[in-house]
C-alpha cells in the first residue's frame, strides 16, 4: 500500500519534470522488465554473455528477472547453480578471467556475504595484481537492501562495503531507466561491476521512451542524475531512496522551497562534481539512504565535502539521512521506523535551512 | 611383446616432438637451440648453441611406484617412454627450481624479498610432470607456493626474482610479489587458501563453453584440500563435466598442521567422494607427467578427477618457518636422501644411458648462470616509478581520472590502453 502510494508519487514527480512531451505519452514498464530486456539485450549482442546463480533458468529467477530466458538461451548461457555462493561466484570469476562475460547472479545481496572473498579478493584485485595482465570483465548483481518484513539476515545495504573496494565499480539504480542502461554498461564493462538492484523496486512501473528501450541504450557508470532541479537544497540518494527524497521535494515545494534531488546511480566511482556543482547553487545539503550510517555512502559525500573547496558554499552543515543504527527488526511498525521516511528527510532539510525559507 | 613396444613408441613419437617443441618454445630465455643436448661419445664438449638436434634416442621407463585408483578402472600408463631431449629439459627444469627457490632464499635473506615467499623445494616434480604434460590449450591455476610453476609457463627467471624483490622488471612489475605470478595460460598464484580451486572450475567452464578442448588444473595442498569451497566445485565440476583435473600437492604438512592432524581422510585423491581420483608419487616426475596426460584425457572425455601428487617441501612453509617444530630434522633429511626427485630423475637418466654424466654437468652449470644473472637483475633493477602507484585499478572507461591519494584526490589513474578482454 504504501509502495504503491510512493510509486505513484515519484511517477509523478518524474513526469512533472519531463522537458519532452513525447515522454509523457511513453509507455510504462517495471524496473524488473527493464532489468530482464537488458539481460536479453546483452545475451544477444554478444556470446561470452551468460547468466548464472540459484534458480535464475527452470525457476525463471527467484524474483522472476530472468524470466524467459532460460527458454530462449538454453542450458548453456542460463545455468542454475546449486546453493554454493563461494563455489559459484569463484567459478564466474574464473570464467571472466578465461574471457567470458559472467553475469552472477546473488538471490539477495545479503548472500554476497558467503562468497565476498571472491568479490574482493578473485575479481577486484586481479587486474592491478598482474599489473594489467588479468582483467576481470563480470556483473555480480541481485537485489540489495532492506526488504520488506523479513528482519535482519534478509534485510541490508551492501553500497557501502562493496564501493569501499578500489578495483570494484558499484551502481545502484533506481528506476527503470537506471536499472535497464546501468546493468547494460555493467556488462559491457572490462572491471567487475556490482549492481545493487533493489528488490522493492522489481515491480515498480516507471515511463520510458523509445530511447530508453533502444538496444544501445546506456547509463554511464558514474554520472549521477539530477531528478529534479531546485535552488534551496541539494538532496542526494541512492536506490530506493531517491524515492524517499522525490516525496520529501513534492513535500517541500508546498513550503515553497525548491529541492534539487541527485540520484547518484553510480556510487563508486561517486559523481562528486555533480553534487559540488549542484551546492554551489543550493549552499544546503543532506544525504538520504537506507544503509547503516556508520561509514556508509552519506559519511563519505560529508568527508569529500570537507576535503574540496566546495566546503565553503555550504550555509550549513550537512546532514545524513540514514537507516537507524541497528539490525532490521521485524514487526512493522518497527521496520518502518528503521529507514528514513519523507517526514525525516523534509525534517532534515527544514532544519538544515534553519527556518530561512 | 616388441610389436606392442613398437606401435607405442609411434604413437609416442609424434606426441613426443610436439610436446618437447612446445616446452622448448617455453622456455624463455633459452631458446630450442640453446638447450642443453646429449653429446655422442667422443665428441667434444663444444657450446651447447653450436649443436645440432640429433634424432633422438627413446627408452621406455617403468614407473617406481604404482598408481592407487578411486573409481578408476583403468589408470595412467605405468610404463612410459622418454626421449633424450625430454630428459635433458625435465632435469634442466628440475634444476633450473630448485635454484630459482634457493635464489629466492637468497633474496630473502639480504631482505630484498618482503613479506611472504614460500619455497617448492623438494616438490619440483610435481610442477615440472604437470607442465610436461599441457597442451598449448590446457590452463593452470595455482596456490601461494608458484615461482616454479610461474617459471614453467613462460614467466623468465628474472620475471620471478624480480618479482620477488619488487621491481619493475618482475612478471607482474613488482605489484603481486611471491604469490601473485601470471603467465600464458596460466592464471596466478592466490594467496587465499582453496580460492583458486573455484577460479580453475571457472576456467574450465570458459575451455568447456567456447569448445577450445582445453583442460584446467587447479593446484591445492592437502591444507586446502579441507576447504568448503573446494568440495562446492567437486559438486559443480562433476554435474556440468567441467574439463578439469583437480591437483591436490600433499606435501604432508599444512603450515605446521600435518595432513593426519588436519584430515579425517588424507588419502586425498578419495576425498572427490563420487569423483574419480588417482595418487601419484609426486617425487618421480615421470610419474606425474604420465597420471596428468591420463587426467587430461579422461577430463576430456568424461570430466574431472582428482590427482593426489605425494610430496614433500624441505623448507618451512614460508622463510618465517624454520619447520623443525612439528616435524624431526632426520624426516626432512630422510626424504631428501631416499626420496629427492632430481637424485631420483637424475638416477633414472644414467641408469638407461641417455644423458651422461658430463651432460648432466652441462645443464647444471646452464642453470647455475641463468640463475646467478637473474639474481643480478633482480638485486639492481629499479622498482616501478611512482607514477605507476595507481595505474591497472581500473581497466578503462573509469570516470574518475584522479584517484584519492594520501591526503586528496591528486593520484593520476593511469588507464590501460587496451585489455584482453
Amino acid at each position: 500500500m504504501l509502495r504503491s502510494k510512493l510509486s505513484q508519487v515519484a511517477c509523478a514527480t518524474q513526469r512533472a519534470f519531463s522537458m519532452s512531451p513525447k515522454s509523457l505519452a511513453a509507455k510504462q514498464m517495471t524496473v524488473r522488465d527493464g532489468l530482464n530486456s537488458a539481460l536479453d539485450d546483452e545475451l544477444a549482442r554478444d556470446d561470452r554473455v551468460f547468466l548464472l546463480g540459484e534458480e535464475v533458468a527452470q525457476y525463471d529467477g527467484a524474483y522472476k528477472v530472468s524470466r524467459g530466458l532460460w527458454k530462449k538461451y538454453g542450458d548453456k548461457r542460463i545455468i542454475d547453480t546449486p546453493i554454493t555462493e563461494m563455489g559459484f561466484a569463484g567459478i564466474a570469476v574464473g570464467a571472466a578471467m578465461a574471457g567470458l562475460r559472467p553475469i552472477c547472479e546473488f538471490m539477495t545481496f545479503n548472500f554476497s556475504m558467503q562468497a565476498i572473498d571472491h568479490v574482493i579478493n578473485s575479481a577486484a584485485k586481479t587486474f592491478y595484481m598482474s599489473a594489467g595482465a588479468v582483467n576481470v570483465p563480470i556483473v555480480f548483481r541481485g537485489p540489495n537492501g532492506a526488504s520488506a518484513g523479513v528482519a535482519a539476515q534478509h534485510s541490508q545495504c551492501f553500497a557501502a562495503w562493496y564501493a569501499h573496494c578500489p578495483g570494484l565499480k558499484v551502481v545502484s539504480p533506481y528506476d527503470t531507466e537506471d536499472a535497464r542502461g546501468l546493468l547494460k554498461s555493467a556488462i559491457r564493462d572490462p572491471d567487475p561491476v556490482v549492481v545493487l538492484e533493489n528488490e522493492l523496486m522489481y515491480g515498480v512501473a516507471f515511463p520510458v521512451d523509445e530511447k530508453v528501450t533502444d538496444a544501445d541504450f546506456l547509463v554511464p557508470i558514474g554520472k549521477a542524475k539530477i531528478m529534479r532541479p531546485g535552488k534551496d537544497i541539494t538532496i542526494v540518494a541512492h536506490s530506493k531512496a531517491v524515492e524517499t527524497a522525490l516525496l520529501s521535494a513534492a513535500e517541500l515545494a508546498k513550503k515553497g522551497i525548491e529541492a534539487e534531488i541527485i540520484n547518484l546511480r553510480s556510487i563508486r566511482p561517486l559523481d562528486m562534481q555533480t553534487i559540488f556543482n549542484s551546492v554551489r547553487k543550493t549552499h544546503h545539503l543532506i544525504t538520504v539512504e537506507n544503509g547503516w550510517p556508520q561509514h556508509g555512502v552519506g559519511a563519505e559525500i560529508c568527508a569529500r565535502f570537507m576535503e574540496d573547496q566546495a566546503f565553503f558554499e555550504l550555509d550549513a552543515p550537512v546532514w545524513r539521512c540514514c537507516g537507524v543504527d541497528v539490525p532490521m527488526p521485524y514487526a512493522k511498525t518497527l521496520e518502518l521506523n528503521a529507514l528514513p521516511r519523507e517526514p525525516d528527510v523534509t525534517a532534515a532539510a527544514l532544519k538544515v535551512l534553519g527556518g530561512k525559507k | 611383446m616388441p610389436g606392442m613396444y613398437r606401435d607405442a613408441l609411434k604413437l609416442l613419437s609424434a606426441h613426443m616432438r610436439q610436446q618437447v617443441s612446445r616446452m622448448l618454445q617455453r622456455c624463455i630465455g633459452c631458446t630450442a637451440a640453446k638447450l642443453p643436448r646429449p653429446l655422442a661419445p667422443g665428441q667434444p664438449e663444444t657450446s651447447i648453441a653450436e649443436q645440432k638436434p640429433v634424432v633422438q634416442e627413446v627408452r621406455l621407463v617403468r614407473i617406481a611406484m604404482d598408481f592407487k585408483l578411486h573409481k578408476l578402472e583403468l589408470g595412467p600408463d605405468t610404463l612410459v617412454a622418454l626421449t633424450a631431449l625430454e630428459a635433458a629439459l625435465y632435469l634442466r627444469q628440475l634444476l633450473a627450481i630448485r635454484r630459482l627457490e634457493a635464489a629466492s632464499a637468497q633474496l630473502y635473506k639480504e631482505r630484498l624479498v618482503r613479506g611472504f615467499c614460500h619455497l617448492s623445494t623438494g616438490q619440483e616434480a610435481c610442477a615440472v610432470g604437470l607442465c610436461a604434460a599441457l597442451r598449448k590449450e590446457d590452463n593452470l591455476v595455482a596456490g601461494y607456493r608458484i615461482h616454479g610453476l610461474a617459471y614453467l609457463m613462460g614467466a623468465t627467471a628474472v620475471g620471478v626474482l624480480s618479482e620477488l624483490a619488487g621491481k619493475s622488471t618482475g612478471c607482474a612489475q613488482g605489484k603481486g610479489g611471491s604469490m601473485h605470478m601470471y603467465a600464458p595460460n596460466f592464471y596466478g598464484g592466490n594467496g587465499i587458501v582453496g580460492a583458486q580451486v573455484s577460479l580453475g572450475a571457472g576456467i574450465a567452464l570458459a575451455n568447456k563453453y567456447r569448445e577450445t578442448g582445453g583442460v584446467c588444473f587447479a593446484l591445492y595442498g592437502d591444507g586446502a584440500a579441507n576447504q568448503g569451497q573446494i568440495f562446492e566445485c567437486f559438486n559443480m565440476a562433476q554435474l556440468w563435466k567441467l574439463p578439469m583435473v583437480f591437483v591436490c600437492e600433499n606435501n604432508n604438512y599444512g603450515m605446521g598442521t600435518s595432513a593426519w592432524r588436519a584430515s579425517s581422510n588424507t588419502d586425498y585423491y578419495t576425498r572427490g567422494d563420487f569423483l574419480p581420483g588417482v595418487w601419484v608419487d609426486g617425487q618421480d616426475v615421470l610419474a606425474v607427467r604420465s597420471a596428468a596426460r591420463f587426467a587430461i584425457q579422461y577430463a576430456q572425455q568424461r570430466g574431472p578427477l582428482i590427482m593426489e601428487l605425494c610430496t614433500y617441501r624441505y623448507a618451512g612453509h614460508s622463510m618465517s618457518d624454520p619447520g623443525t617444530s612439528y616435524r624431526s630434522r632426520e624426516e626432512v633429511q630422510l626424504v631428501r636422501q631416499r626420496q629427492d626427485p632430481i637424485s631420483r630423475f637424475r638416477k633414472v637418466c644414467l641408469d638407461i644411458s641417455i644423458l651422461s654424466e658430463q651432460q648432466l654437468r652441462i645443464i647444471d652449470q646452464n642453470v647455475h648462470d641463468e640463475m646467478e644473472k637473474a639474481i643480478q637483475a633482480a638485486r639492481h633493477d629499479a622498482e616501478l616509478p611512482l607514477s605507476h602507484l595507481g595505474s591497472d585499478v581500473y581497466s578503462h572507461s573509469c570516470t574518475e581520472d584522479k584517484l584519492r591519494g594520501v591526503f586528496g584526490h591528486n593520484l593520476e589513474h593511469s588507464k590501460a590502453v587496451c585489455v584482453k578482454n
